[in-house]
């Protein structure tokens, strides 16, 4: 990355370019954004690698490949880790890398408090999988339902991980969030109005929105759980007149807004690899912007769909059921500015444009089975089966992943400088689609038929053999597309640069800088006058924009790097880790307080040094 | 590359950004917090709320109840030291007017008035922390623990939150009050107060709710 930045005059203070130091102490957006990218694959590829331990144990009846227990731990950290530790920082990477890019501007608004994110979710991350290591990793499902999660229930540090890994987790996406919030009202290059964002920077705006506004709910919820492990309360406790259903209204009011969370970064990038590769504008600009919105208001008003079992009457089953119901509309208005944007245009059938329609017709089988579930009566009989979890994998799967590997082809020359090959990419893709619909297709069938989620085993004689050996085989199909990424990236960044600044003939503003940019991003930064101000400029010109060459950048000030915000981060582990401890080390709070210390000495150097 | 010259050579030691909406990212970043803060308290409030009158035992808020104290189940009278709390309550409000005449003493380069004030304004938030710090201690020996019962539970949580982000307040007005007194915060530099001040008056807004809705509901 750095070699082409190392020709030219040095930036105001010259940061090291090169080494282990210049990474822990770099607040460049680029660079935060390939740590994020990075340490959240290496998450992903081992929550895929517990899913497919899963399916093996369930390719046959009667398996014992693992106990019980075991399974639960997978299932669970399976769940937490593509949420927290796969889906939300591979998002985040893309957040990082592209919106600053996309609306013109040299860094986000506080390159340090991005440096700080990303240090916390790396920490909380490495302590939650930490779990592993004494054999406790949380076994009691992602979204850890009171009282299971009570000490009577879950003895051990098991849950504690979980708890107090997600505070930590909560906190790295809360900086980010307030970051990327501030970044796009505020650092937008002359003429960018909001309306003339690119859409990927309009669904990312919206889910810092929902960042902000959902994460505060789990972490009282996550805080009350915490007591009642450490610190003898009673929130969800019945003998002690707790109610357990407070936790999933409170985890559920974060939980909701949390799938789109998941999907609306992915809903950015197919809106941004759609157009260009359809040779056409968006098609409903203004339309995908205020649906996105829509969508996300609609989803603080919709949690409780996830909770018709627990019988809340036909007053609340029918609210929460038409609400589920009316989402469908705005998601609708995309899916239809989708295919519009591909009507009648000139298709290139590239690798991105494989991935985008991949996720669209995906994630409409995926919202089909979310408005089934949104008819109480249906989801008594779907919830806590296989029809489940094909729902959730086709929207966060089929949708989520795809649309993040369509973003990964689309802008991998852009942050490497190298054209991912294209052959491989279409047998990633093939093996990709078919793996993935031959392992969660056939889940509808067998949740339908009464296959319940999150059992280790199942006998034989149910009729469910079949199907559930069909869906190992493609696990492992899914699972092996992903080493044919592995080795397009590998192979691939082995080989000299080669991609030009505009490989795709893009429509925004990353498209008119080289590839990869310059440490400052834009020696100067190009005018804008719609959303789609690479096309007009060509347009202008009447034919391709020479090639853009490396500017000298000297005098632009950038900030400075620093180790502070990574000092900071421990701090946070410090203080909220050592609750692990409480029971387990006597005079545990001399941790805390340790942590505490750190934490604030962090803040006062971060806060006292120059930032420029 | 006129914007880029332009941004390289500003006319202060920082270089000043010019921002999309004219407000500074510092600023717009409080108050984004503060949007987020809002769901976190009303969080808490909430379970306060929900939970009301479901303990199974005392000490309660006002009435009387059947508590365990030294050792031994007895009647208890409701805890609420509501004359205290008021005066901790107009103390911490009174401590918004305070920062704002500090505020307008850092903006008008008045030294006196910016120090004076934000003197008055750390005091008050070390005023109200220490009668939240009584009036704990003064629960705990009343046979009121944390885990006592969902009162005490959603109580100290809740107001011990809140006590916590006065203390956080405290923590950051106490070291501009450092560097206003050094000299350190000239009129350029008033942003700086301004944004612990957008942080100080939320947080008393939030006593606003938390006052009447946990010591006055009855």
């Amino acid at each position: 990355m750095a070699a082409s930045v190392l020709d030219h005059a040095p930036a105001a203070h010259a940061p090291a370019k090169t080494g282990v130091w210049s990474w822990i102490t770099t607040v460049d957006h680029k660079r935060i954004g390939i740590l994020y990218g990075a340490t959240a694959f290496v998450f992903f590829l081992l929550g895929g690698l517990e899913a497919l331990i899963m399916r093996v144990q369930l390719m046959k009846p009667d398996n014992t490949l693992v106990s019980a227990e075991t399974f639960n731990s997978l299932f669970t950290m399976h769940g937490t880790t593509m949420i927290f530790l796969g889906v939300m920082p591979l998002s985040a990477m893309f957040f990082n890398y592209f919106i600053p890019l996309q609306i013109g501007a040299r860094d986000v608004a506080f390159p340090r408090l991005n440096a700080f994110s990303y240090w916390v979710f790396l920490l909380g991350g490495l302590f939650i999988n930490a779990s592993f290591l004494i054999n406790a990793a949380p076994n009691a499902g992602w979204f850890g339902y009171a009282n299971l999660t009570e000490n009577t229930y879950s003895p051990g540090l098991n849950t504690d991980f979980w708890v107090l890994g997600l505070q930590i987790l909560g906190i790295a996406s809360m900086a980010a969030a307030i970051n990327f919030f501030v970044t796009i009202v505020n650092l937008r290059a002359p003429g960018m109005k909001m309306l003339r964002m690119p859409m990927f920077v309009w669904m990312s705006f919206i889910t810092q929105t929902l960042l902000l506004l959902a994460f505060p709910v789990i972490t009282v919820a996550l805080v009350f759980l915490m007591m009642d492990r450490h610190f003898g309360t009673h929130f969800f406790i019945p003998a002690g007149g707790g109610d357990p259903v407070l936790w999933q209204h409170l985890f559920w009011i974060f939980g909701h807004p949390e799938v789109y969370i998941l999907i609306l970064p992915s809903f950015g990038i197919v809106s941004e690899v759609l157009p260009v590769f359809s040779r056409k504008p968006l098609f409903g600009y203004t339309a995908m912007v205020f649906s996105g919105a829509f969508i996300a208001f609609l989803g603080f008003g919709v949690w409780s769909h996830h909770m018709f079992s627990t019988g809340m009457g036909p007053f609340a089953d029918s609210f929460f059921a038409l609400s589920t119901m009316l989402i469908a509309v705005p998601t609708g208005v995309k899916i239809f500015n989708w295919l519009g944007t591909l009507w009648g245009g000139s298709l290139q059938l590239r690798t991105p444009l494989y991935f985008a329609i991949g996720m669209v017709a995906q994630f409409i089988v995926g919202g089909l089975s979310g408005v089934m579930h949104a008819v109480p009566p249906a989801d008594l009989q779907q919830t806590d089966t296989y029809f489940v979890v094909a729902h959730f994998h086709y929207v966060l799967f089929g949708g989520a992943i795809f649309g993040l590997t369509a973003g990964a082809y689309y802008w991998f020359p852009k942050m490497s400088g190298r054209m991912l090959n294209e052959t491989l990419g279409k047998l990633h893709f093939w093996m990709m689609f078919l793996g993935f619909n031959i392992t969660f297709f056939p889940m509808h069938f067998l949740g339908l038929n009464g296959m319940p989620r999150r059992v280790y085993t199942y006998p034989a004689g149910l009729n469910s053999e079949f199907w559930n050996r069909v869906e190992t085989y493609g696990a492992l199909l899914l699972g092996a597309s992903f080493l044919v990424f592995l080795w397009n990236l590998w192979a691939t960044l082995r080989k000299p640069a080669n991609a030009p600044a505009d490989p795709w003939r893009g429509a925004t503003l990353e498209w008119l800088i080289p590839s990869p940019p310059q440490e400052f991003n834009f020696g100067e930064v190009p005018p804008v006058n719609s959303s789609t101000p690479a096309w007009d400029l060509r347009r202008a010109r009447g034919g391709p924009l020479p090639e853009p060459g490396h500017v000298s950048g000297a005098g632009i000030h950038l900030p400075r790097p620093s180790y502070w915000p990574a000092v900071t981060a421990i701090g946070v582990l410090g203080v909220i880790g050592s609750i692990l401890l409480t029971h387990a080390v006597p005079h545990s709070y001399a941790i805390t307080l340790t942590g505490t210390a750190i934490l604030f000495y962090g803040v006062y150097r971060w806060a006292f040094e120059p930032a420029f | 590359m006129s914007q880029a010259a332009a941004i390289a050579h500003p006319p202060h030691d920082v270089p000043e950004h010019p921002t999309a909406t004219g407000i500074d990212s510092r600023k717009v970043a409080i108050w984004a917090l503060i949007g987020s803060e809002c769901l976190f308290f009303a969080s808490l409030i909430s379970t306060y709320l929900v939970y009301k009158g479901k303990s199974l035992i005392g000490p309660l808020p006002h009435a009387e109840s059947q508590c365990v104290l030294h050792g031994k189940l007895q009647t208890c009278e409701g805890v609420f030291e509501i004359p205290l709390v008021t005066a901790g309550t107009a103390v911490l409000l009174f401590s918004s007017f305070f920062v704002v005449l500090a505020l307008y003493g850092a903006q008008k380069g008045n030294r006196k008035m910016l120090i004076g004030w934000l003197t008055g304004t750390v005091l008050s938030g070390m005023f109200f922390v220490g009668m939240q710090v009584y009036e704990f201690t003064h629960f705990y020996h009343k046979g009121m623990g944390y885990g006592t019962n969902l009162f005490s539970s959603t109580f100290f949580t809740l107001t011990g939150f809140h006590g916590s982000h006065v203390t956080v307040g405290v923590i950051w007005l106490a070291t501009l009050l450092v560097l206003a007194i050094r000299g350190k915060l000239p009129p350029g530099k008033s942003l700086n107060l301004e944004l612990a001040a957008l942080y100080w008056h939320f947080v008393d807004v939030v006593w606003i709710v938390i006052f009447p809705t946990v010591y006055l509901l009855r």
